[in-house]
């Protein structure tokens, strides 16, 4: 795998592509919104299949529990709107309708993270993925980019039970391709290496390949894992990595409390301790910003994962 | 308004008085549970179980059946007790309910139970879930129906105003949802705690059709159930004025037996109370 320069594509775009896609294949696939329908693209499934799309208003609560009642009558219901308010303010309508319940309910959330930039920190969700991956039942994935996100939604769609998927509101680079492999369950190597290993997601992916390409010129040879399933966790290829290579940093758009970190160093601590540290969100809100700067000032670089890995290494 | 019988009103009576024993006997037996919102709702709930809902106690997945949420989960007592008696599992199984590895918990589990069909226990979700369900059912051309019991309680509530916004949107004529309306919650009278009158007003104002009845009078459950049935174009809501404890004299309109089993001394008393004629 190259350090770039990538192609920016919308994940968004993919998204709501491969909706389209499925929904055309699959007459029991419905979609509901909540006043983000055309920032998140899920308008184009409602103007495609406008008998299987529910425009439900500013009302994330209801709209996640009709989301169970369509999925218990046998649909597989698709709720998509901004992370913050399908994950957060949505949380315990999520445990007791869809993930206690064990249905069917696909919870697609864009604008995760810090990159959604100047709306600022209310709409800044980094707390999504230790919410969602402490629910029983439910499954977490984080597409690194758009084919990924496309392949989300058909894996989703195959799953038995609530699926969370996160993405970004900006553009982010393609790294993979429609013709890759995608698994729900399985972290892709996307760069082999045996000195170190870096675990990322979502958009902090690319950044994590061009920190191993910068690690290359001082002769560190970094393994770079995609964990776009962050729940069921790939224990395997975690725990290969940490054997073979003996040092893991974590990158994570998202809070280093109990992200894709956190969930990382439990099976290492567990199995087989190495040294670890943790490219994210500290313990603080965001602000306004455009998303790169909003990156920069809060440490999720290229740069911090260098430094965290010299960092490891030093302490093996 | 098709002619009920007093054989069937007498025999809805007697099943309701059956229902009620079993209410005061489990949670007794486990002392903890909520028997007063369980009493108040059960006349509802045994017309329902006992003369509209078309369920199948041999199939309770069966697709085409009747659905009946229970949006205040905190009353499943009266709903275990209505499944047992209607056949979806053994009578003797109701002494189980709360405890250890039992399939009747402490509030409704979707998988475990036979018969039931929605988690709740955190209030104010039952409606939305409704309407997924009659969406499902309008998509699919399907004649099933779909009933929603809730809580006066929950009608604080932002969720059950969002749920019924989104129901008068899609015109949803085959959702029946029925406010057990005791006038009291946990903490005290409705109308303490946070004030809902006028409050089938409000529900008239958010487009539905809406009906108020006695809700321990079985001819004016059956007449509203049937008058949802009959209604177009809306979904309806019938206000069903009930009493708080209904059947045994020492628990009627108590806020403490919402959350409060009986001594062993009141059991008996309330047993006595609750004779099932012959």
């Amino acid at each position: 795998m190259t350090s770039g320069p990538w192609k920016m594509e919308s994940q968004r775009s993919y998204f709501a592509k491969a909706l389209n896609d499925l929904g055309k294949r699959n007459p029991d696939v419905v979609v509901v919104g909540a006043d983000t329908t055309e920032s998140i693209k899920t308008i184009d499934f409602g103007k495609a299949f406008p008998d299987r799309f529910f425009q439900l208003g500013i009302a994330e609560p209801n709209m996640i529990s009709v989301a169970a009642g369509l999925a218990a009558a046998g649909k597989i219901a698709f709720a998509s709107t901004y992370s913050i308010f399908g994950s957060a303010h949505t949380y315990n309508i999520i445990r007791q309708n869809v993930a206690y319940t064990n249905l069917n309910v696909k919870l697609f959330c864009s604008h995760a993270g810090l990159s959604v930039g100047p709306d600022g920190a209310t709409h800044q969700n980094n707390e999504d993925l230790g919410l969602m991956r402490g629910l029983p039942r439910m499954t977490v994935l984080v597409p690194a980019d758009g084919p990924q996100t496309a392949k989300c939604v058909d894996a989703a769609a195959e799953w038995k039970g609530p699926v969370y998927c996160r993405f970004s509101r900006t553009n982010v680079p393609t790294l993979t391709s429609m013709e890759d492999d995608f698994d729900i369950g399985k972290a892709t190597v996307m760069r082999d290496g045996s000195d170190v290993t870096i675990v990322g997601c979502g958009l902090m992916l690319a950044r994590c390949l061009q920190a191993a390409e910068a690690l290359k010129k001082e002769g560190v040879e970094a393994r770079v894992v995609n964990l776009s399933t962050v729940k069921p966790l790939d224990e395997a290829t975690i725990l290969k990595a940490a054997r073979e290579t003996g040092a893991i940093v974590t990158a994570e758009e998202h809070t280093v409390v109990h992200g894709i970190g956190a969930a990382v160093a439990s099976v290492v601590v567990r199995e087989r301790p190495v040294p670890m540290a943790y490219v994210g969100v500290q313990d603080t809100f965001g602000e306004s910003g455009e998303a790169d700067e909003l990156l920069t000032k809060y440490g999720l670089t290229t740069e911090q994962i260098v430094e965290a890995v010299r960092d490891v290494r030093k302490r093996r | 308004m098709a002619d009920i019988s007093e054989e069937t009103i007498v025999a809805l009576k007697r099943q309701a008085t059956a229902l009620r024993r079993h209410i005061i006997r489990m949670t007794h037996n486990v002392q903890s549970g909520h028997p007063g919102g369980s009493m108040s709702a059960c006349d509802i709930v045994t017309a329902l179980y006992f003369q509209v809902l078309r369920v199948d106690p041999k199939n309770p997945t069966w697709l085409d059946r009747d659905r009946f949420v229970l949006s205040k989960g905190h009353a499943c007592p009266v709903w275990y007790a209505a499944l047992a008696e209607r056949g979806f599992f053994p009578v003797e199984e109701l002494l189980t309910f709360r405890k250890l590895n039992s399939r009747l918990q402490g509030h409704p589990e979707v998988g475990t139970t036979p018969g039931v069909e929605n988690a709740a226990g955190a209030e104010g979700q039952g409606l939305s879930f409704s309407v997924g369900l009659a969406l499902a059912a309008r998509m699919d051309h399907k004649a099933w129906r779909v009933y929603c019991l809730m809580g006066d309680g929950e009608q604080d509530i932002g969720q059950t105003w969002e749920a019924a916004m989104a129901a008068a949107k899609y015109g949803l004529d085959n959702l029946t949802a029925v406010i057990d309306r005791n006038g009291i919650q946990q903490e005290g009278r409705t109308e303490d705690i946070m004030p809902l009158e006028p409050l089938a007003e409000k529900w008239e104002a958010f487009n539905w059709h809406v009906l108020t009845i006695d809700g321990h009078d079985f001819r004016q459950v059956l007449a509203a159930f049937e008058e949802a049935q009959r209604t177009k174009g809306r979904p309806t809501v019938i206000v069903a004025r009930t009493v708080k404890g209904k059947g045994v004299s020492f628990m009627e309109n108590k806020i403490k037996y919402h959350g409060a089993a009986t001594t062993d001394e009141e059991l008996h008393q309330a047993l006595s109370e609750l004779e099932v004629p012959l």
